[in-house]
């Protein structure tokens, strides 16, 4: 069997974010950018599942501009076997994501399709759900626990649901999205870095695929947050319940 | 008795547009006359007791005059009151497009006065250099109260003796340094940070020598730890996690970039990592691929210092001797030592700054005969210093004649009692206690 990985690159988790002054969205000139932390999560699983002798290859696939290269070099110096690059210029929103894997799934076949519950960036989540609909396959979402069973071809996944965890069972092919508690990513090490420098990485454009990159959304204008008002410290009981009342109007 | 005065209540009498020293130079100006001693005090984070009053000193905390007071974005030159916080002006930088030339593991609680008086080293000065090339000016407030004006913003100004540097590293016992100006260099994009291990420690100092070689123009840090270090921060230290398989490997090296080109820092690190494994100095090593990974890298390093103290009774060592002899002394005292006590030896290697420390169970002092003088005379021998970056304080204060002839320290001495004619500042630090009250 055959595993594919989306990964995407993203603004650094540990940057603070900044929008640009022109709010058209966030600063990304001069920024860190690394892997999105629950891509690396859907990577290490998919590595794992390989080291366990359930699949055979790992297929790392990222969207976006030129520099996507660099995150799927990190992905390779992880383990996976080779990469995958569609190179799109402008602005890639989930369904166009979406369409763009159900593409690529149709050429490699995978059994798996892993993803990152979501991306920091944009925070969207529907990428997974998104390409399981278009793919007709199973989806389970929000993995903490992944289980293969190779005789018949069955995925259990655990889920992170509100009220507590949800077990499913399902038919491989399936699409598997990954929640914070999965693994713990492996770091780069420089024997797999090594080897990775003779790892192939596949340019691909939506046009090969096939895919027409259009924009349903438009983004009218980005914004901070409004700044959390510092808090104040009343000296007595009778103070607090008059500025709930007069000030807050909450009692 | 001793009582402690604290800032905030001289801040409030501070007016709209005049500086916040008047009020240090008042409490002086009155202990002098007074014969008061007074210990001034950063963030507390000194490790050889510079901070702390030993009888009945006035503490003077300078944990109020947190402002900054100007930056200029051109030079990149940023003028504070002492009390600012190291973190926060690395934060306030950032912002800025800037960085401190300094960064250290107490960042969190030490102060800028604190490191220049100090003249604390840290991770990067084998990048930026010494707070002596650092550091433009100071304001600093003299034992009689006068207000000495030497904020200085300009990197070149050969006029008659430069007399800042008399307080960088004096440890508050000359005055109290109340502003800063310190030059920024200019915040580059590309950081990049492995975490390497090598077989022995001859296999670390040829490494160091190829990484200024062949990565001199991006060299941001070079940092080496052994693993019975390591060990204690894996087995003290709550979250941390050994970034290779555990094997056996008896040191580790961190080496950090930093650049301006994302794609040519990393391929050019990588290609020097991959030949340095080829060759044998690196057995094996991971390279970060994002901050968070970078973070977790430089807290083992950072953690060794805080796993020590969860450890037990710590034996605290910080020297300056030559690259090739530096681990000879952890092997000798752990020979010396045998399984009485854990030697382990860490720092920055690339400014040939060795941190001995020895960890046992509770204080002893037959142990504590067992190291010294040894390890000073064996410093002193080999013509290191006995304190490379952490000062004399109040613990190293008797041990200056290790690195220091008598002439030296006499003239010190002077200095001093022309300075401080009272004795007020920071008595029973710096300088021998024979000479200083005699
Ligand atoms: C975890 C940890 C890691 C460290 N790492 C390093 C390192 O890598 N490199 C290094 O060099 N040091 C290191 N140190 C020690 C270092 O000297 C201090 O952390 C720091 O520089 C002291 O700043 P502070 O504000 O805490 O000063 P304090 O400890 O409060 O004071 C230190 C000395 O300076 C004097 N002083 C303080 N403020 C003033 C002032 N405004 N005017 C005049 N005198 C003043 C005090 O009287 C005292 O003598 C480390 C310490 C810790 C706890």
């Amino acid at each position: 069997m055959k595993i594919m990985v989306a990964v995407k690159r993203v603004v650094d988790y540990a940057v603070k974010i900044r929008v640009k002054p022109d709010k058209t969205g966030l600063e990304t000139h001069n920024v860190k950018m690394s892997m999105n932390p629950f891509c690396e999560i859907a990577l290490e699983e998919a590595l794992r599942i390989k080291e366990s002798g359930l699949a055979l290859e790992v297929v790392a696939v990222s969207m976006g501009p030129a520099q996507c290269v660099d995150t799927l070099r990190t992905g390779l110096a992880m383990g996976a076997d080779r990469g995958i690059h569609v190179e799109a210029t402008g602005a890639l929103y989930p369904l166009s994501v979406a369409k763009l894997l159900k593409a690529l799934v149709e050429v490699e076949n995978p059994g798996l399709l892993i993803l990152g519950k979501q991306a920091i960036d944009d925070d969207c989540n529907q990428t997974g759900q998104m390409v399981a609909g278009l793919l007709g396959w199973p989806q389970g979402t929000f993995a903490s626990k992944v289980v293969l069973d190779k005789e018949n071809q069955v995925a259990t996944v655990d889920r992170e649901v509100d009220g507590g965890l949800e077990t499913l069972s399902l038919d491989l092919p399936a699409v598997i999205t990954t929640d914070l508690r999965l693994n713990q990513p492996r770091y780069a090490t420089l024997p797999n870095i090594m080897k990775a420098k003779s790892k192939v990485i596949k340019k691909l454009t939506p046009q090969e695929l096939k895919v027409e990159i259009r924009s349903d959304l438009e983004v009218v204008q980005v914004t901070e947050p409004p700044k959390r008002k510092a808090g104040v410290i009343v000296s007595s009981v009778d103070e607090l319940i008059d500025k709930l009342k007069n000030e807050a109007h909450v009692i | 008795m001793s009582f402690r005065m604290r800032t905030g209540f001289f801040l409030q009498t501070r007016t709209g547009c005049g500086s916040t020293t008047g009020p240090v130079s008042r409490v002086l100006k009155y202990c002098n006359s007074r014969s008061l001693a007074v210990v001034p005090q950063g963030g507390n984070t000194g490790l050889v007791g510079g901070s702390v009053p030993v009888f009945d000193e006035v503490i003077i905390n300078m944990a109020s005059m947190k402002n900054v007071v100007s930056f200029d974005k051109v030079s990149g030159i940023l003028v504070c009151e002492a009390g600012c916080i190291l973190e926060n002006l690395i934060s306030f930088l950032d912002n800025q497009g800037f960085v401190m030339p300094l960064d250290l593991g107490a960042k969190g609680s030490c102060q800028i006065g604190g490191n220049v008086s100090t003249n604390a080293g840290g991770l990067r000065l084998v990048r930026y250099g010494s707070l002596h090339g650092n550091v433009l000016g100071i304001e600093v407030v003299l034992a009689n109260g006068d207000v000495l004006d030497m904020l200085g913003t300009l990197r070149k100004d050969n006029t008659g003796y430069d007399l800042k540097h008399l307080f960088i590293g004096s440890e508050g016992s000359l005055g109290i340094i109340t502003k800063v100006s310190i030059l920024t260099p200019p915040k580059l994009s590309s950081v990049n940070l492995a975490f390497l291990a090598c077989k022995d420690y001859s296999s670390c100092q040829k490494l160091l020598l190829e990484a200024k070689r062949r990565l001199g123009e991006v060299l941001s840090a070079f940092e080496f730890l052994d693993n019975q270090s390591l060990d204690l921060v894996l087995n003290h230290l709550e979250g941390v996690r050994n970034p290779l398989p555990p094997s056996m490997h008896n040191f580790y090296a961190l080496i950090e970039t930093t650049g301006s080109d994302e794609s040519y820092d990393k391929e050019k690190l990588e290609a020097f990592l991959l030949r340095s494994m080829e060759g044998g100095l690196i057995s094996d090593g991971v390279l970060a691929q994002d901050i968070n990974q970078a973070s977790s890298f430089w807290r083992i390093r950072e953690g060794v210092a805080e796993a020590l103290m969860k450890a037990g009774a710590v034996y605290k060592y910080d020297l300056s001797l030559p690259v090739e002899k530096m681990y000879n002394l952890v092997e000798e005292m752990r020979i010396r030592l045998g399984d009485s006590s854990k030697v382990i030896g860490y720092g920055h290697l690339g400014d040939g700054n060795l941190h001995l420390n020895i960890s046992t169970p509770q204080y002893d002092d037959m142990i504590l005969a067992q190291i010294e003088p040894f390890v000073y005379e064996w410093t002193s021998k080999h013509r290191g210093s006995i304190s490379a970056e952490h000062g004399l304080g109040l613990m190293k204060a008797n041990k200056i004649f290790y690195s220091k002839s008598r002439e030296s320290v006499q003239l010190m001495a002077s200095i001093k009692k022309l300075m401080d004619p009272n004795g007020i500042l920071n008595p029973y630090k710096v300088l021998p206690h024979s000479l200083s009250y005699s």
